[in-house]
């Protein structure tokens, strides 16, 4: 793993395609707001449907679809933790050698940092047991260091900008 | 226990703020960070206040900097893959030399106890060793010992002995063979589980303390050949070997650890935005030591805590610096 953060596909470019058919989920309805929601009075704290929310939308790098279409991402694999200020997010990838599961993860990396309050803590994981190389992609996304250089690098913060932008 | 008196925050930075640095003498502190500056601190009456900002010497994050031992250059390392080292000749600070090579981030600059040679290391999981002549920056040696990016370099208080720490979870000790000049690892240090942040030696050099990913401070004796232990040392060289492990302290990953030579205490910066002090029992044994957590202070900073330095000269002065974009001084009494 010596080209950690470094992307070498083409997400145009369907002979590249790592996982050509993969498998449609059903999206979850849209957050119903209750009265408690409205109320300025009730302290709204953040909650994993909240942090679903902040996701789901981030697109494939390599699929028009996004990563909770593709269930990379659910709301039951997402913890919260108001009083430590943690977040822990696990993602499974599509495939177990999935090539993209590092910048998929950064993108949900940067997602979260960018939309969440700087208290968190936010933890970005593999779900255990479904990508072949996970402890080495999870010691990567958890080095804020080498997060922090990879997104000075402008061709790859491009890439990751395609990911988390929403399609209207 | 003792306590931690915040004495100021220093606010300027914009963004995270990686290191901060003592000058030799103690009379001023610098920082560095994302925002590609280097600001020099210094006491104006009773308030510590912005006395000079370095730019333009980097184009990226610089990562770390370190005052020479007789206080008249910084070398500053970033993101940018080049070292660069300024020097106040003129006056004020002006950046004379950018010493290139490494392929890409460097992330620690080291200056040897006599100022003649300067140690870097970068993501490339090189460590290059540099000789000083005259404002000459010369390779002496380029090192690919460990597996992966090396995150931080130290030297030896006293002598031309070099110690790194690596994302391949190991430190490694070098000197050079004086039989070919050539730079040998001579020790692995291997315990930690996962990133080794940080290291530092004690006052007399036969200890180093490290900190890790992995939550633990790992605290390493030197044994030398023949030393009362009984510890074999094989090739004649000195052995360094774990006699101590904290571990139940800390809740994150620990970045940054200094042992203040003044007064033996050991402060770590954590990624739980906590900075903690740690002392050794009065009765310790040197070959099983044992330290005491001191002093553990909730929010230190409001993100994480990325370095912490004792004041060469004031004692229980400390500095440190966080993501949250602050430099902070500190007084810790017993």
């Amino acid at each position: 793993m010596n080209n950690y953060f470094v992307y070498s596909g083409d997400k145009n470019n369907a002979e590249q395609l790592e996982n050509v058919n993969p498998t449609l989920y059903k999206k979850l309805d849209e957050r119903k707001v209750t009265a408690d929601d409205e109320n300025e009075d009730v302290v709204d704290e953040f909650d994993s449907r909240e942090v679903f929310d902040i996701v789901r939308n981030i697109n494939d790098p390599e699929h028009p679809l996004t990563l909770e279409e593709l269930k990379v991402v659910e709301e039951d694999l997402i913890e919260v933790d108001n009083k430590n200020n943690a977040v822990l997010v696990k993602f499974t990838p599509t495939i177990p050698h999935c090539s993209m599961a590092t910048l998929i993860g950064l993108s949900i990396r940067v997602q979260l940092l960018r939309a969440l309050p700087a208290r968190f803590k936010v933890t970005v994981e593999i779900t255990p047991g479904t990508h072949a190389s996970e402890l080495a992609i999870n010691k990567q996304l958890a080095d804020k260091e080498r997060v922090a250089a990879a997104l000075e690098n402008n061709h790859l913060l491009e890439v990751i900008n395609q990911c988390i932008r929403v399609e209207l | 226990m003792g306590t931690l008196e915040l004495k100021q925050s220093l606010t300027g930075h914009r963004g995270r703020v990686w290191n901060v640095c003592w000058h030799p003498l103690g009379s001023c502190v610098a920082s560095c960070g994302e925002d590609k500056t280097i600001r020099i601190w210094a006491p104006k009456g009773s308030q510590w206040v912005i006395k000079t900002i370095l730019t333009e010497g980097h184009t990226r994050t610089i990562r770390e900097i370190a005052w020479s031992p007789c206080g008249n250059y910084i070398a500053s390392v970033s993101f940018d893959a080049t070292i660069a080292i300024w020097d106040k000749k003129s006056g004020q600070f002006e950046c004379t030399a950018t010493l290139e090579g490494h392929e890409n981030e460097v992330k620690s600059v080291s200056w040897s106890a006599s100022g003649q040679l300067l140690a870097s290391c970068s993501r490339d999981k090189s460590v290059w060793v540099w000789e000083v002549n005259d404002d000459e920056y010369e390779c002496a040696a380029v090192i690919n010992a460990h597996s992966q990016d090396v995150k931080k370099v130290r030297w030896h208080p006293t002598s031309d002995i070099l110690a790194s720490a690596s994302y391949d979870n190991t430190i490694k000790i070098f000197k050079e063979d004086t039989a070919d000049s050539d730079w040998i690892c001579v020790a692995t240090l291997s315990s930690h589980t996962s990133t080794v942040w940080s290291l530092t030696f004690n006052k007399t050099g036969d200890r180093i303390a490290s900190c890790s990913d992995d939550k633990t401070v790992k605290i390493w004796q030197e044994y030398k050949p023949e030393n009362n232990a009984g510890i074999q040392t094989p090739d004649n060289e000195p052995v360094w070997k774990c006699v101590c492990t904290l571990s139940g302290f800390h809740t994150r990953t620990i970045y940054d650890i200094d042992w203040c030579k003044n007064t033996g205490l050991i402060a770590t910066a954590c990624g739980d935005d906590i900075i903690r002090i740690f002392k050794e029992d009065d009765d310790s044994d040197p070959n099983q030591p044992t330290f005491n957590l001191v002093y553990s202070t909730e929010n230190a900073h409001s993100q994480d805590v990325n370095s912490v330095q004792w004041s060469p000269t004031e004692v229980g002065y400390l500095a440190s610096a966080s993501d949250d974009g602050q430099v902070k001084l500190w007084f810790y009494s017993d």
